[in-house]
């Protein structure tokens, strides 16, 4: 395991709690966090799709924006944010001028027009940075640090929330957010199931895990099932999936970009690289992000070289391994465009031996969000 | 009578006549966590002692296998190539990986004895 011992590791508010789990603990973004539980990722992975699965999530970063800078976040991603209601949220991309991802996030509406933004544990600091530096300095940008975030995820999370927070949460649509005294709940997560993210201050987060802990349906789940369960649901690992280089069009996230915002280039408020991303969408990107099944049983990694079946190489995995619901290997990487449609025969080159290999479609395990009653 | 060595990578080999069959440990499995895949070299290939013969695959990450010995190898276990789970639930039985006929037996002796292997991982933490 890669860890610079002369850093010393943050802990999370459950940190206790994790150890008394019998959790392996590995350093993760700066994070002492866990990466399985004795029952293995295997066993965590599949409780999820069964069940219901508590995963501590508290290193990501939860940003407020207030003001000015609620009011002009916009400005730095592709996504509609000045027509989310209050209590709706979104997926979005913060950009780079050249059309890069920088992070991507979740972004909600709170009261009185401020946002609430969840970014990734590795980018949180330069994110707010960033959103600084673009937003001017009156702006009311906050990362908060006093806030916890868990996340509650599987078939039987709703029904298990209703019992400790209300039976409100059973009705919440897929993408929004209720305040619940001091908890903010989310209908939202990154397992590809039904699933909530609860914000929770910090010096609450052990008591309210350990409630959810306590009901049947609900087991610790560590980083390796979480990384299991988004890669079969086919959700981008920002920093592997997606980076600086990537555009969201060659990510296959061009979903994310407004249809109010991508009607003219020279269009005012126009979203940073929209240049080079409405060309991308016009055009087609010159390389696509694409689920891949290999035939065998051995798993490709991140880095394994993808070839045509004359071993031309023409990319490379971003992520790979196993995927338990389908007890077979999965990856995604990207690959030249005219070998991105779903079908493609190509092979993925592990150990210096080339395996065939074919362009699936995303997500790999249907999703199973809750979209209402 | 069979007589057991291991390494400090983890392997087992356990000695029959001139026949090796090798593993990896019960310590091993552990560290690795959910097995999933498990390539096995050809029968009639050759193993080196310190090299790869095999590579094994968690839920996590890849591993290899060292051989504790150099010869021929004469069988893999083709049941754990189709049930990989099996190197977790049955290390150092049913999980074998490979059987290897020694060039020189004598190179055996050179390998840590239970005791020893415990002890080593003992100082692992």
């Amino acid at each position: 395991m890669d860890s610079d011992k002369s850093v010393e590791l943050r802990r999370t508010p459950l940190h206790a709690l994790h150890v008394e789990r019998g959790a392996k603990m590995v350093p993760f973004a700066g994070y002492e966090m866990p990466v399985q539980y004795p029952s293995g990722i295997i066993a965590e992975h599949l409780h999820t799709r069964a069940q219901a699965g508590l995963f501590d999530v508290s290193h990501m970063g939860q940003v407020a924006l207030h003001g000015v800078a609620a009011a002009m976040f916009e400005t730095l991603v592709p996504g509609d944010i000045a027509g989310l209601a209050e209590g709706q949220m979104r997926y979005t991309l913060l950009l780079n001028d050249e059309g890069g991802i920088i992070d991507d996030l979740m972004a909600l509406r709170d009261a009185g027009g401020a946002l609430r933004l969840v970014v990734n544990a590795a980018t949180k600091e330069g994110d707010v940075a960033h959103l600084n530096e673009r937003l001017g300095p009156k702006a009311q940008i906050r990362l908060c640090d006093e806030l916890a975030l868990l996340a509650l995820q599987g078939p039987a999370a709703a029904a298990v929330l209703a019992r400790i927070v209300g039976p409100r949460v059973a009705t919440m649509p897929f993408l929004s957010g209720v305040r619940f005294r001091d908890l903010y709940v989310t209908r939202s997560g990154y397992t590809g199931e039904d699933g909530f993210e609860i914000s929770v201050p910090a010096d609450r987060a052990a008591e309210l895990a350990g409630r959810l802990l306590a009901e049947p349906e609900v087991l610790p789940i560590g980083l390796g099932a979480r990384d299991t369960l988004r890669l079969e649901a086919g959700l981008c690992l920002y920093g592997h999936d997606i980076d600086a280089t990537t555009t969201p069009v060659a990510a296959g996230l061009a979903w994310t970009i407004a249809k109010r915002r991508r009607e003219s280039i020279s269009q005012r408020g126009g979203f940073p690289g929209a240049r080079r991303i409405l060309r991308e969408l016009a055009d087609g990107p010159p390389r696509r992000r694409v689920g891949i099944r290999p035939d065998g049983r051995a798993p490709a990694r991140e880095g394994s070289a993808i070839v045509d079946p004359a071993g031309n190489l023409i990319g490379e995995v971003t992520s790979g391994g196993f995927g338990p619901s389908l007890s077979a290997p999965i990856a995604m990487g990207y690959v030249a465009r005219r070998y991105s449609d779903p079908g493609t025969a190509l092979a993925v080159v592990v150990r210096d031996v080339a395996r065939p290999a074919r362009v699936s479609p995303l997500p790999f395990v249907p999703t199973r969000y809750y979209r209402g009653p | 009578m069979p007589t057991l060595r291991f390494t400090k990578d983890h392997e087992w080999v356990r000695l029959d006549g001139d026949t090796a069959v090798i593993g990896i440990t019960d310590y091993a499995q552990q560290q690795l966590g959910d097995i999933v895949y498990v390539e096995l070299p050809e029968p009639g290939s050759r193993v080196e002692a310190g090299k790869e013969a095999a590579v094994v695959e968690s839920a996590k990450a890849a591993s290899e296998v060292y051989s504790p010995v150099s010869g021929e190898v004469v069988a893999v276990n083709e049941v754990i190539a189709g049930d990989p789970a099996k190197v977790n639930a049955d290390p150092m039985g049913d999980g074998w990986f490979l059987s290897v006929k020694l060039d020189d037996p004598k190179a055996f002796d050179a390998l840590m004895d239970e005791p020893e292997y415990q002890k080593f991982v003992a100082e692992q933490g």
